[in-house]
């Protein structure tokens, strides 16, 4: 069977000859113009004048269009509640606001024009940082939203020990290595569009509704990108609508990618936030309550900010069970880009924002931040007749934890019952195999006799919810043909963006035929052929995408098998596919020819499936029910190096034991681990934006805004899977893997303070990212100063 | 101006309307799209390129940030021509497949073209073959994987373009000059050309400045630029001679300046840039000139036939205002040998490809424990690389000890008023600058002193 195997990515050799084309590689429509947009300068500002004489006289320029130009909604914004403007209409509201349009005979043309505006502005008051907005009651949708479980306030009142304080969790630029990209191209009835999303109907949608049309007039075809990370969600909305208002209007093809720098400063980000924390434990560290306030800078226009702040909310317990909760989200509205999904989708930062407050009250307890953990993890549950997969270690080694089980039922904060908990056998499982407790001791040792440079080592757990919190989301649909000589081509609603979702509905149907993976071929998303999807997000492609394909297929096999029973003389439950034939009690045809057998039957050898996730019920205004179908689990445990006098840091070992249920494709989903891990360490570490006071991003090109290099890989970097079926019942019992990992790297993170704690009595309270500044910075606290 | 060069094996011949048309450009509206723009400025390698140099020399480089009017006489070797002509995949391809080495696929020309270079080459430092090129998605460690796979697989015989390589295209021309006095009279009659050395930092005024150069000047043909003579304790090293050239050149002589130029920049950039372009351009926070001035390096200048010879620090008087007259150029470089105290140390964000938020360097000459001079020169902490002289004059004839560097702190704090800007605060500039002080004492003593030197 296909499913299970470490195979290829199915474009990779595509890939590594430099022939798999993405949306700049496909060849132009005969006449094709370039767009480039014309950017605002101010934070928030009325335009007193736009003076695009200038503009129209440079060389090259067909038009130059404003809001006025698009036939029918000027609105970007994929929440029905908000409007965003594609094109500002007399206010704009962050520095690099779309002002107007430039069509061109080339992209260059485009880009010099866009700069030749001659634009002024009366400026308006502009509300840069979350405490601006929090001052000026700057909020969207009013504020805040508050979920309370229990009384957090008395539980806190009876503690031993409590920890107050807080933490500033930096954002980050999604930095996928394609920019955003579209072409469009004008048809007898409405527009094809090209384009690099995460969310083709999206687009489809948006570029409908701007042209005045309905979305049958609108075919969104979506081959692959180079990268989304969740910035191919609703960023792209802008160039699609802009290709097709010019398309449209010029009766031309147009297509549209943003400059490096453009797209820094035009598209929305990860939210920054700033968490504030109380959190109390009683004498034995089991904390009793635990109080969080988050305020997340959003920008200025909604795009996906509640859902987000939602999520932050929703991992605010990250993997513990704590009595009583209660949490105020802010969600503040300020003259910056609008900031959007990015991998995690909020919750890496209320799951940092718990993690930092937990460092704090063991600090404070001068107890073991690990130990601080075990105390409040939520109990395992087994699902029934299961163990921790035995890989020749003692189970649950090296201490059994099963004293320390909680009596169920357990509920999270949002009332979801927490049936799937691994963690504490997981973590065990991972100190035995890390070597955790000689290393700790090393590290110790390490410290005592050194004093440049310090190391640390910390664990962190993941316990990450899958589902789209807003339920409707939570469907797919699939279209499978079996041609007449026996080849499969299949199509869903999801999107590649790298993470290998068409590889493993590849494997699924390859599974259901009795063939090979290689023997599928998928195509481009397409909106005509699959409608009304889900953006690919929320690490649920393969779970609702692979379902619906299965779905297709097991109607395919069905009927294939309903006749070839016929022929067999055989009960249809006899007919079986394997290893690309069709076996039927001692008959045996090839699959080609039983499919060939059953088109000559006049059998339909095309159909659809469609999946939707059973079990979810979440009612999101007062923030309880179950939103999530499951949990992802998984622990790291990182080592690094500081250097005290400098802050300069590095990553030495990172040891990873990651539930990925049982692996659809082991290889595929260690990359997703690996990868996401990376990139999370670059969150917390060289990923720094930086805005001057007035609202100007100087950090919008890899010269300034460093993601992670080679070398800042770990210089030893063990992942291995936990390889235990999903006690739901997912795809090949398989569990999402897209974004859960991201938060492994919140080890890292812990291990730069451990190491900073390590030069002093106080505590070191490090800011998110830890570049060498905020770590020199935290370890000046642990020293003492201005602790 | 008319060019020959080879690409993917085939000798192409192009009239070039604006020779600052940047290579990836070209590329790309040739119908070879493998190759990508990611940036646009030299930052993330998605459009590397392997190039033939005429000399034989074979190199990475971006294409973002490679003119056109550089492409005389050169091979030219894109992700369309790394496998072989039947369509057999160059073995770093193969690995890449097998190890998993793509996801998104996006970045994977510009590293497979990085690898196959290294391959090439016979390279296995990895990182610092790979630090020019950025993946947001495998976290590296499957790329890493796919060239250790691959090293041992024969060189596809393919991948040598040294044999094909084309005549240049016409007689040498102002555009491109061949002959270094005739260059040195023409300059001086033309002030206001534009000399392009390697184009790292002039190709981002065209790509993200989108200025218009009217009058360009391509030094890649001055071969007498290139070289580099050992005389007189010194070496003497032309200003066309390449960041990777000059960290072979000085790892004999200077390992600590070796290992800066090792996390200057990227392989890319580093075989592109020049020393002399490095001078010449005045950035405050290039990685070069601190080390050179704690070296005490001189810098020889040429206008016509006069030369004149000043001290390096001398060139830099204010931020963007360099000694340098009209028509006047960097001829060479002249480095002591012997500094044995020589210690450079460069803060960034993140190790490999960055610019210095400071870059400090320290040439201490010690003699029966005592500091008979101090030359100690950082860059990013003002306008100008620049030394610092209070700090050293406190250190001069003191006993090498950690007190004593204590004790010559609050100087070192006072030779220098830094920025606040998107790399650092002024407050860490200052704080981080005597931590680096710190740091060389202890570095002398012995003591580990960087995270890089500490295994797991």
């Amino acid at each position: 069977m296909s499913i299970g195997k470490p195979l290829p990515h199915e474009s990779a050799r595509l890939h590594v000859t430099g022939q798999a084309r993405y949306v700049d590689d496909l060849p132009e429509p005969k006449g094709c113009l370039h767009l480039a947009f014309g950017l605002s300068s101010e934070a928030h500002a009325q335009i007193k004048h736009l003076d695009l004489e200038p503009v129209r006289a440079c060389p090259d320029v067909v038009a130059v269009l404003t809001y006025a130009d698009i036939p029918g909604h000027n609105d970007a914004s994929c929440n029905p509640t908000f409007v965003e403007p594609v094109l500002a209409e007399g206010t704009v509201h962050y520095v690099g606001h779309p002002i107007f349009l430039v069509v061109a005979r080339s992209h260059q043309a485009a880009r010099r024009a866009a700069r030749a505006a001659n634009v002024t502005y009366d400026t308006l008051p502009a509300v840069l940082t979350v405490e601006q907005a929090l001052a000026a009651d700057s909020h969207h949708q009013g504020g805040p939203v508050i979920w309370e479980n229990g009384d957090s306030q008395a539980a806190l009142a009876q503690a031993t020990h409590v920890a107050e304080g807080e933490i500033e969790i930096g954002g980050q630029e999604h930095f996928y290595l394609e920019g955003q990209a579209a072409m469009a191209e004008p048809q007898d009835q409405g527009m094809i569009i090209r384009c690099s999303s995460q969310h083709p109907s999206e687009i489809q949608h948006k570029v409908a509704e701007a042209l005045g049309l309905h979305m049958h007039d609108i075919r969104v075809e979506m081959r692959r990108m180079g990268g989304g990370f969740g910035g191919k969600e609703s960023q792209g909305n802008h160039l699609a609508i802009a290709c097709a208002v010019a398309a449209r209007l010029t009766g031309r093809a147009c297509k549209m990618r943003y400059d490096r720098d453009d797209d820094m400063v035009i598209t929305g980000k990860r939210h920054d936030f700033k968490i504030l924390y109380r959190i109390g434990a009683d004498a034995d560290g089991r904390v009793l309550g635990a109080q969080f306030t988050h305020l997340a800078r959003c920008g200025w226009a909604l795009d996906l900010s509640p859902p987000v702040c939602d999520r932050a909310m929703l991992h605010a317990d990250s993997a513990y069970l704590f009595p009583t909760m209660r949490i105020q989200s802010h969600r503040l509205r300020t003259n910056t880009v609008s900031n959007t999904a990015y991998r995690g989708f909020g919750g890496p930062q209320g799951m940092l924002g718990c993690e930092a407050a937990m460092e704090h009250l063991a600090f404070v307890m001068g107890l073991d931040p690990l130990e601080l953990r075990k105390r409040n993890f939520y109990a395992d549950m087994m699902p029934e007749g299961a163990s921790a997969p035995d890989d020749g270690e003692a189970v649950l080694s090296p201490e059994d934890i099963s004293g320390k089980m909680k009596a169920a039922p357990q509920a999270t904060h949002y009332g979801q019952p927490v049936e799937d908990f691994i963690l504490n056998g997981l973590v065990a499982r991972l100190e035995t195999r890390a070597d955790v407790v000689a290393r700790r001791a090393a590290v110790a040792a390490w410290n005592a006799s050194h004093d440049v440079v310090k190391r640390g080592i910390a664990i962190s757990p993941v316990k990450f919810g899958i589902s789209f919190t807003l339920s409707h989301l939570n469907q797919a649909g699939a279209l499978v043909h079996i041609y007449q000589d026996g080849t499969v081509q299949i199509n869903h609603g999801g999107t590649e963006m790298g993470q290998g979702l068409h590889l493993k509905c590849c494997q699924v149907a390859a599974s259901v035929f009795g063939l090979a993976a290689r023997d599928i071929r998928i195509t481009a998303t397409d909106t005509s052929k699959v409608p009304n999807t889900s953006a690919t997000a929320a690490s649920s492609g393969a779970d609702l995408n692979g379902m619906a394909v299965k779905a297709a297929c097991d109607t395919l096999r069905d009927r294939i098998s309903g006749h070839i029973a016929t022929l067999a003389n055989c009960a249809v439950s006899e007919v079986v596919f394997v290893g690309g034939s069709v076996h039927a009690g001692s008959s045996r045809w090839t699959f080609a020819e039983a499919a060939l057998l059953a088109y000559q039957a006049r059998i339909s050898l095309s159909a659809t499936g469609f999946y939707a996730t059973p079990k979810i019920a979440w009612d999101t205004a007062v923030g309880r029910g179950r939103p999530f179908f499951y949990f992802a689990y998984g622990a790291a445990v990182t080592e690094v190096a500081i250097d005290t006098l400098t802050g300069e840091n590095r990553i030495l070992r990172t040891d990873i034991l990651h539930d990925a249920g049982t692996s659809l494709n082991p290889a595929i989903d260690i990359g997703q681990i690996e990868g996401g891990y990376v990139q999370g360490a670059g969150w917390l570490t060289t990923e720094e934006l930086v805005w001057d006071t007035d609202g100007v991003l100087r950090t919008h090109a890899p010269s300034t805004y460093k993601i992670p290099a080679c070398s800042d890989r770990p210089a030893v970097f063990n992942v291995t899977l936990w390889d235990q079926p999903n006690r739901e019942d997912t795809i090949y019992r398989s569990k999402a893997v897209g974004e859960p990992p991201f938060m492994l790297a919140i080890s890292a993170f812990l291990a730069l303070q451990n190491a900073c704690a390590a030069c002093g009595p106080g505590y070191p309270a490090l800011r998110a990212p830890a570049t060498p500044e905020a770590i020199l910075a935290a370890v000046s606290r642990a020293c003492g100063a201005n602790a | 101006m008319d060019i020959s060069f080879l690409l993917n094996g085939e000798t192409r011949r192009v009239t070039l309307t604006d020779p600052t048309q940047t290579v990836l450009d070209w590329l790309r509206e040739d119908g070879l799209t493998g190759t990508k723009e990611g940036c646009n400025e030299g930052d993330c390698g998605a459009c590397t390129v392997i190039v033939t140099e005429a000399s034989g020399t074979v190199k990475p480089l971006n294409a973002c940030i490679l003119f056109m009017g550089q492409m005389d006489g050169r091979a030219l070797r894109t992700v369309e021509g790394i496998a072989a002509p039947d369509g057999q995949l160059h073995p770093v391809q193969q690995a890449m497949v097998d190890e998993h080495g793509s996801q998104c696929g996006f970045c994977t020309p510009g590293f497979v073209a990085s690898m196959a270079a290294g391959h090439l080459l016979g390279a296995t430092d990895y990182d610092d073959r790979l630090a020019g090129n950025l993946c947001r998605c495998t976290g590296y460690a499957p790329i890493i994987r796919a060239a250790k796979a691959a090293a041992q697989k024969p060189v596809p015989a393919h991948m040598d373009d040294r044999a094909a390589l084309p005549a240049t295209s016409a007689a040498p021309t102002p555009m491109r000059p061949t002959d270094l006095d005739k260059f040195a009279d023409w300059y001086a009659q033309n002030p206001d050309a534009q000399l392009i050395a390697g184009a790292t930092d002039v190709g981002l005024w065209v790509t993200k400045q989108m200025r218009t150069l009217d009058q360009v000047v391509f030094l890649n043909g001055l071969q007498a630029l290139s070289r580099t003579e050992l005389r007189d304790d010194a070496l003497h090293i032309g200003a066309g001679v390449t960041i990777a050239s000059l960290r072979d050149v000085i790892a004999p002589y200077h390992p600590s300046l070796s290992e800066l130029l090792r996390r200057f920049a990227s392989e890319q950039i580093r075989q592109a840039a020049t020393i002399g372009g490095n001078i010449a351009n005045g950035s405050p926070i290039g990685d070069g000139a601190p080390a050179l001035i704690a070296l005490g390096a001189r810098l020889t200048l040429r206008h016509g036939a006069q030369r004149r010879v000043i001290a390096l620090e001398d060139f830099f008087h204010a931020y963007g205002k360099q000694d340098r007259n009209p028509g006047e150029f960097v001829e060479t470089l002249s480095v002591p040998i012997h500094a044995p105290g020589l210690r450079c140390y460069k803060l960034s964000k993140r190790f490999d490809q960055d610019i210095s938020a400071l870059c400090g360097c320290f040439n201490f000459d010690v003699q029966a424990g005592q500091i008979r001079s101090a030359r100690v020169a950082f860059g990013g902490m003002a306008g100008i690389p620049a030394r610092a002289r209070g700090f050293e004059a406190a250190l001069t004839g003191q006993p090498l000890t950690a007190k004593t560097i204590l004790a010559a702190l609050p100087a070192l704090a006072q030779d220098y008023t830094p920025l606040d800007d998107m790399r650092a605060s002024a407050a860490y500039r200052t704080k981080a600058a005597q931590g680096l002080a710190r740091r060389y004492i202890a570095d002398l003593l012995g003591q580990p002193v960087s995270v890089l030197e500490i295994q797991p």
